[in-house]
């Protein structure tokens, strides 16, 4: 083992005996394009409604529930897919969300909700997951299409333009803190602050 | 003579008969009153859903014991074993910071009349009493009358 690895070292430490220097310069650039083309390509590919349920435990549980919603179903047309709130848009946090999800990979493999039963047990762990990741970041994702500068207030219902022009406005709340369950149904909500 | 008999017969036999299609036909019309005598294999235009009342106003009550009606829409809003999103703002807790008004003392009695820390479950499912308001026309004639108006009238005729 220890030789292989000191052969590999040596390789690399030696400078190319049968290829250019324009050869080497070039190819890499051009192998660079193609491995990060692809891997952002895949990273886009796991990053779409169709990917997300394609696992039952989305299909069957929470895409059921956001159908009827405002966020699927609404006059003007305008969808928010599962990664536009689940997912952070920005590059960097994206990938460390992704990372993150790898914890769901493993929940895929071993079967933590792959039944109805079990995803009901799960519900408010999970939920609390996503409400306490969006009370960190300060409801980002729903802020990346609802920005609090370009509200019209008056355009709002009495009762949402002095909860927004109050709470909101002054930082005191974030979007979660009174929207929890706007897209999914919402696990036992006893002990929840707000509740 | 024969000639007459059998009339007569004949009548008797079909008076059933004529009376049973009249009775028939009354039923049809009273029943279609919704559907307004569409023909039972036609279909009227679908009419438009009407806009649910969001301006947070109170709505008179039309007598003393009537549930308050909803005067916002509550689209999504869930109210089953996991949730009360009503209770989110109406319950005794919440009104301080929703400003919504509480829910009566009743919906924390029960039916010995007890006072209980939480909603009584019988209380529990708001829809079941309150509703909100569209905006649109009865689709039935309503000839109530408010019980205040009719003392007034009693009054004024005497």
């Amino acid at each position: 083992m220890k030789k292989m690895l000191l052969k590999a070292w040596y390789t690399m430490r030696r400078p190319s005996v049968h290829y250019s220097l324009g050869f080497l310069v070039l190819g890499g650039f051009v192998a660079g394009i193609i491995f990060w083309g692809g891997f952002n390509t895949a990273l886009e590919a796991t990053n779409t409604e169709a990917f997300c349920i394609s696992c039952h435990e989305m299909q069957d549980n929470v895409y059921q529930e956001v159908q009827p919603t405002i966020h699927f179903t609404n006059r003007s047309g305008v969808r928010a897919t599962c990664p536009d709130c689940h997912v952070p848009h920005e590059w960097t946090n994206k990938i460390a969300r992704k990372m993150k999800a790898s914890k769901e990979v493993w929940g895929k493999i071993f079967g933590t909700i792959n039944t109805r039963e079990k995803f009901l047990a799960n519900r408010k762990r999970l939920a609390e997951h996503e409400w306490a990741r969006l009370k960190a970041n300060d409801s980002l994702e729903c802020r990346n299409c609802h920005n609090f500068d370009y509200m019209d207030f008056t355009a709002q219902s009495d009762r949402a333009a002095a909860m927004h022009s109050t709470s909101l406005a002054s930082g005191e709340k974030t979007c979660i803190d009174c929207h929890k369950g706007i897209a999914h149904q919402l696990p036992n909500m006893d002990s929840v602050e707000g509740w | 003579m024969k000639y007459l008999l059998t009339t007569c017969f004949a009548l008797l036999l079909c008076s059933p008969m004529a009376m049973q299609s009249v009775s028939a036909n009354d039923e049809k019309t009273n029943i279609a009153t919704l559907r307004n005598h569409t023909p039972i294999e036609g279909q009227q235009p679908t009419k438009s859903i009407p806009k649910v009342i969001n301006n947070d106003k109170v709505q008179m009550r039309n007598y003393p014991m009537q549930p308050p009606l909803i005067p916002h829409t509550i689209r999504g809003y869930e109210v089953n074993l996991n949730s009360n999103k009503c209770m989110a703002c109406h319950s005794r807790q919440r009104t301080a910071e929703s400003l919504a008004p509480m829910v009566s003392v009743t919906h924390y009695m029960d039916r010995e009349g007890n006072f209980l820390a939480e909603l009584s479950p019988r209380r529990y499912f708001c829809n079941q009493c309150h509703v909100n308001q569209t905006e649109s026309k009865p689709l039935v004639e309503n000839s109530f009358v408010d019980m205040h108006k009719l003392m007034k009238q009693k009054s004024q005729q005497q």
